[in-house]
């Protein structure tokens, strides 16, 4: 990298928080940075309240905070956002621009790159930097492979997966510049317009955060089966997830998915049930640091990624376990 | 109404992990005997989509079907024409093929670059329907390229596509939910699997479609220069990732004794 060359992340709230994808982005920045002549780690946000979120981001790695305030800013609509991440990029001289791989990078991303005529990689796991090049890797063919990408430009835009990059401890000693700035695209500018916004709330954990996943697939055979699974994810306080297949069944609501184009998690225990173990869903869990497989089919990939493994109907295994369970926990 | 739909024919992703192989040296994969390249699923329910939309005006009217064109493009080699004819098939239209030795191993700002400039020579294309990636590379970046390069807006991750005159309503995949958007045509919409599983071809569609006109237009006929100097992408290195571990099977007479088992290891290992 060149001393003039800098890395900007664009910072995402979850409720009033910093997202935890946006703490994980900032932490492979500023590693990045202190392995690269201390290069700058510029932080944008778009938003219209933000009290000590400025603070808050120096803190987890940033040394300079741009701060986008507007009412029009949230929810996130391309139109919104693009004139001005384009702008700050450009100004702020980055050469690694990071976005989380969600529906907002994912739809981000690409355009500022073609605004910026640089490269982009989604989907990517791992950046290092040497000389004036950057490498990043990402996940391709379903998850089954992964391949490093280099640029010819002097910039490059990488969308990160979550849970692929760990956050740096807070550290409130830590100084930095912070702007506020006013958005500069107006009401009449942005073409694609918000009708509706429809959250679906599950119970129990967030499946991001959870620390135990039970997630089921199409081995389960229909909704029924996730009642089951919920009943083990009860006794244990953990969230349900399933596979893509089980979700485009219509067993359980889309925001179940953990896989390629569903979510990624990272939890102490997976447990796997009636999940082949496709690439495609191990994308999504493969960081899960324990994998448990319940399946009555010996020969499924899961067992491959799995500490434990039970081959069996779920049917009878699964009441039975979280009898156990209940039991050793005293319930 | 004039409907594009961009499709790709791709190395089959459903091929089992176990046959899937890389040439490292090549950094690229091995094609299988037997394995037929498909059509990139999620490309499928962008043609899906678009017959939707096809239906929907011909509700009232089979004639009014007609005011919907819907023309499949793709830029591939000449064995892509079947590829066409199985989107034809489905009710399609008209297939274009995008060919020239230029057009081989483009990169995504390559492919984005001709995409558009075949779009800008239809001329009167008033919806772009694509895949919200290509199942192969999994990148998501030749759509948004093509909205971004037509400078027309863009909507990704529909599940769910109506029109109403100039208007397009799309309901978008986030993860916390959905979200109703709208924009004026023209426009572009990427379309995710939530959008639910694409039809079959029917006999009677399959026999029209033979008779289908598939344009191919090369290099010239799109007059563009395909030495574009920004954002190419190298390939530095493809492998396939390691992440096999052992598994202790855990084996019990009776599936409360299997469960007593597992049960006692999580609590061991400090898990539960």
């Amino acid at each position: 990298m060149t001393d003039k060359s800098n890395i900007l992340v664009l910072v995402e709230m979850d409720q009033d928080r910093v997202s935890d994808l946006s703490l994980e982005m900032l932490g492979c920045a500023r590693q990045l940075a202190d392995k690269n002549n201390k290069c700058d780690v510029i932080a944008v946000v778009f938003g219209h309240e933000f009290g000590t979120l400025g603070e808050d981001l120096i803190s987890y790695g940033a040394n300079k905070v741009t701060l986008f305030q507007d009412k029009l800013c949230l929810p996130y609509q391309a139109d919104t956002w693009l004139p001005d991440i384009t702008a700050v990029a450009k100004e702020s001289k980055a050469s690694l621009i990071l976005m989380g791989h969600n529906s907002t990078g994912g739809d981000l991303a690409p355009r500022v790159a073609f605004q910026l005529k640089c490269g982009v990689a989604t989907s990517c796991e791992k950046i290092t930097i040497e000389g004036a090049k950057t490498f990043l890797t990402r996940t391709c063919y379903g998850g089954k492979a992964r391949e490093v990408l280099s640029f010819d430009n002097e910039v490059a835009i990488a969308t990160i997966r979550p849970k692929s990059q760990t956050p740096i401890p807070r550290d409130i000693e830590r100084h930095g510049d912070i702007k506020t700035k006013p958005l500069s695209v107006e009401e009449n500018d942005i073409r694609v317009n918000v009708v509706e916004r429809k959250r679906v709330e599950s119970g129990g954990p967030k499946l991001e955060n959870a620390s135990i996943i039970v997630a089921g697939g199409g081995g389960l055979g229909g909704p029924e089966g996730f009642e089951i699974a919920a009943d083990l994810a009860g006794v244990l306080g953990g969230a349900v997830g399933a596979s893509r297949v089980a979700c485009d069944q219509g067993w359980c609501p889309p925001g179940y998915q953990i896989g390629l184009s569903g979510k990624t998690v990272a939890p102490e225990l997976y447990i796997a049930i009636g999940i082949s173990g496709a690439s495609h869903h191990m994308a999504g869990c493969a960081n899960a640091k324990n994998i448990v497989a319940i399946n009555n089919d010996a020969d499924a990939p899961m067992f491959n990624f799995s500490k434990y493994g039970a081959i069996g109907d779920y049917e009878e295994l699964l009441p039975a376990l979280t009898k156990q369970i209940a039991k050793l926990k005293g319930q | 109404m004039h409907i594009v739909v961009l499709i790709k024919q791709i190395f089959d992703p459903d091929v089992a992990t176990t046959v899937f192989r890389i040439d490292e040296e090549a950094r690229a994969i091995v094609p299988l005997p037997g394995v037929s390249p498909v059509i990139s699923p999620f490309d499928e329910q962008a043609v899906e989509a678009a017959m939707r939309i096809k239906d929907a005006y011909g509700q009232k009217l089979e004639s009014e079907k007609n005011d919907v064109k819907v023309t499949i493009v793709t830029m591939a080699t000449e064995t892509a024409r079947v590829a066409i004819k199985g989107e034809l098939a489905k009710g399609a239209d008209e297939g274009l093929l995008l060919v020239d030795p230029l057009f081989e191993n483009a990169d995504a700002v390559l492919t984005a670059n001709i995409l558009a400039a075949a779009i800008r020579k239809l001329g009167d294309v008033d919806l772009i329907i694509a895949g919200r990636q290509a199942a192969d590379k999994d990148l998501g970046v030749v759509g948004l390229g093509v909205a971004q390069l037509l400078d027309i807006p863009a909507i990704t991750y529909a599940c769910d596509i109506e029109i109403d005159n100039k208007t397009v309503f799309v309901e978008r995949v986030l993860e916390d939910g959905t979200e109703k958007v709208q924009t004026q045509l023209p426009a572009l919409v990427t379309i995710s699997h939530e959008l639910g599983k694409p039809r079959y071809a029917g006999l009677r569609e399959t026999m029209r479609a033979a008779r289908k006109p598939i344009n191919a237009w090369n290099v010239s006929d799109l007059g563009i220069d395909t030495d574009i100097k920004y954002g190419r992408q190298h390939i530095e290195k493809l492998f396939i990732p390691d992440n096999k571990v052992n598994c202790e099977l855990i084996h019990g007479d009776t599936p409360d004794d299997v469960a007593f088992q597992l049960a006692t290891r999580l609590k061991e290992a400090d898990l539960i």
